[in-house]
């Protein structure tokens, strides 16, 4: 693969998570926010009527009151929020371990040509291999606990955050670094002045694809191997023909994706204004 | 004068093979020297000749071939539709005002949760593994047609308003061309999305064959030597995949360099 092809996968993942309408100026909000709704309340009344009248099994679609009902239940038992709190914090833990690993890598191989030559080539042979394609190995050398699971979850974090990284820092205009010579800054200077602001977007960029990795990662992880947390919530119920717990965890899954990916792109606007202060 | 430094010492093309090799000299002496007694510590002979038994015998091409026939008929259902459903979001301000609140709600799902519903609405066969491979590729096609038509230079749009473009010369000169690189970011990354999808739906919904159904049997029967050599095989095909869709979009993006080397 052709290192070329990377900033725009980047960029790619980059539209999955912000999709540009928001960033339009919004023509007659309110016209819009009206039109939203006829689509997905058609698609709830028919779910709604077919169940009423038994066109479909419930074990094939349960009625969407009684996912509701489902949904509030294990919310007000407390067996929602304890699976939920179960993935966060392997998702959490996973990352923030990808995101050092991927950091310092990424860092490392950016600022030095010489730890790129050699650590390079085997990275990129390393993230070839998707994260479903380890998940076998790491099942026989860590088993099935906690471990594998925020392994798995790091790499799946760590490969974008450290690809962006790098590229981030290579990308730096050349014009900024010759001023800075220019001015005579030291070395940390240098880095924290000017390397680090310029190049922070891209490696945002990574972090938040990094994250969105995770998520799914964790999903997929707690589908396989699991005993608790929202994704052995979904094999669970489906096990049991219980589609409305199935749904109630995807809704869920849904939910908590949405927040996170909300609050990252927060941080964003925060961690970045400067730049549009600037002009 | 400078200290001298090992690191540099080494020839530049020569670097990146260091790493790897230390990785195989340590594997192969901890085989030797028996610093672990763990089962899961095979040795690289033995990986090698999983992986000529598996070749030779077939088997590796029965499990590959089924993989990759989902993969492809799932990624180019998954594409098509979501190009066409990429497109018209991305030319129509009512469907986008329609179908777009309704898309990005379903987008925040993630991905794998699906595979639990289609496997009760499909079956655990082909189907439910392809319907899931399509809906893989389907978001970020559908993602990314919309960005790059929506971000079609306004003065591009322009020029066409001046040159009195009509509706059909508009689509083809105009906002085909200048969406084309951003469309196959998205379909390249629909195939990444594909390939990592028929790996999960093996996982998740075990029957018949396919590449992570030998991984998976391999775990069982505590196989380390075949799930390493399955750790390769997909690697590799990733990797190819990934060459043929940057080959691709190179070839059919040409003109676009021309273009810009022409002035």
């Amino acid at each position: 693969m052709n290192p070329v092809s990377l900033p725009v996968k980047a960029d790619a993942a980059r539209a999955t998570l912000a999709p540009p309408a928001a960033a339009e100026p919004r023509r007659r909000p309110g016209l819009r926010w009206v039109l939203a709704w006829p689509l997905p309340l058609t698609i709830l009344l028919l779910w709604a009527v077919a169940a009423h009248f038994q066109w479909i099994a419930p074990q094939v679609l349960p009625a969407p009151d009684a996912v509701a009902s489902t949904f509030i239940d294990s919310w007000r038992s407390g067996e929602m929020l304890a699976h939920l709190e179960i993935s966060l914090w392997r998702v959490i833990a996973g990352f923030a371990l990808g995101l050092a690993g991927g950091l310092a890598l990424g860092v490392a191989m950016g600022l030095s040509p010489t730890t790129k030559d050699y650590l390079y080539p085997g990275f990129k042979a390393f993230a070839q291999v998707p994260v479903l394609g380890w998940l076998p190995l790491l099942m026989l050398v860590l088993g099935i606990d906690e471990a594998l699971k925020i392994v798995l979850i790091s790499k799946a974090a760590l490969v974008p955050i450290a690809l962006n990284t790098v590229k981030g820092i290579q990308n730096v205009p050349s014009r900024y670094i010759e001023v800075a010579r220019v001015l005579r800054f030291s070395r940390w200077q240098m880095l924290a002045k000017v390397i680090f602001p310029a190049a922070l977007a891209p490696i945002w960029n990574g972090v938040r694809y990094g994250f969105t990795h995770a998520w799914l990662t964790l999903v997929v992880v707690e589908l396989v191997a699991s005993s608790e947390g929202l994704g052995f919530m979904i094999v669970y119920g489906r096990q049991l023909f219980q589609l409305d717990v199935v749904l109630a965890a995807v809704v869920m899954v849904g939910i908590v994706g949405f927040l996170l990916d909300k609050g990252l792109a927060l941080v964003e606007t925060r961690l970045l204004r400067w730049r549009r202060e600037s002009f | 004068m400078r200290r001298f430094n090992p690191f540099v010492a080494v020839p530049k093309p020569l670097r990146g093979w260091v790493l790897p090799l230390v990785l195989l000299a340590l594997w192969w002496a901890a085989f030797r020297f028996g610093w672990s007694s763990s089962p899961v510590l095979v040795s690289i002979g033995s990986v090698w000749h999983r992986a000529v038994e598996q070749t030779l015998s077939g088997e590796l091409w029965t499990g590959l071939s089924a993989s990759l026939r989902r993969d492809l008929i799932g990624f180019a259902i998954g594409a098509s539709a979501g190009l066409a459903v990429g497109a018209a979001l991305g030319l129509s301000r009512l469907f986008e005002n329609l179908v777009g609140p309704s898309f990005h709600t379903l987008k925040q799902i993630s991905l794998f949760a699906w595979i639990p519903l289609l496997s009760v609405w499909f079956g655990l066969g082909d189907a439910a593994k392809i319907a899931f491979l399509s809906l893989a590729a389907f978001f970020p096609v559908v993602l990314n047609t919309f960005e790059g038509i929506r971000s079609v230079p306004g003065e591009l749009m322009e020029v066409a308003r001046v040159l009195r473009f009509n509706r059909r010369q508009w689509l083809r000169k105009v906002v085909l061309p200048s969406a084309a690189p951003s469309i196959f970011a998205g379909i390249h990354l629909g195939l990444i999305y594909a390939w990592l999808a028929t790996l999960g739906a093996e996982y998740l919904l075990v029957s018949g064959k396919g590449i992570g159904n030998t991984m998976i049997d391999g775990r069982e029967h505590f196989w380390m030597d075949l799930v390493i050599f399955g750790v390769i095989v997909v690697g590799l095909v990733g990797f190819a995949l990934n060459w043929i869709a940057t080959q691709i979009e190179r070839r059919l993006l040409a003109w676009r360099g021309r273009s810009v080397a022409a002035y």
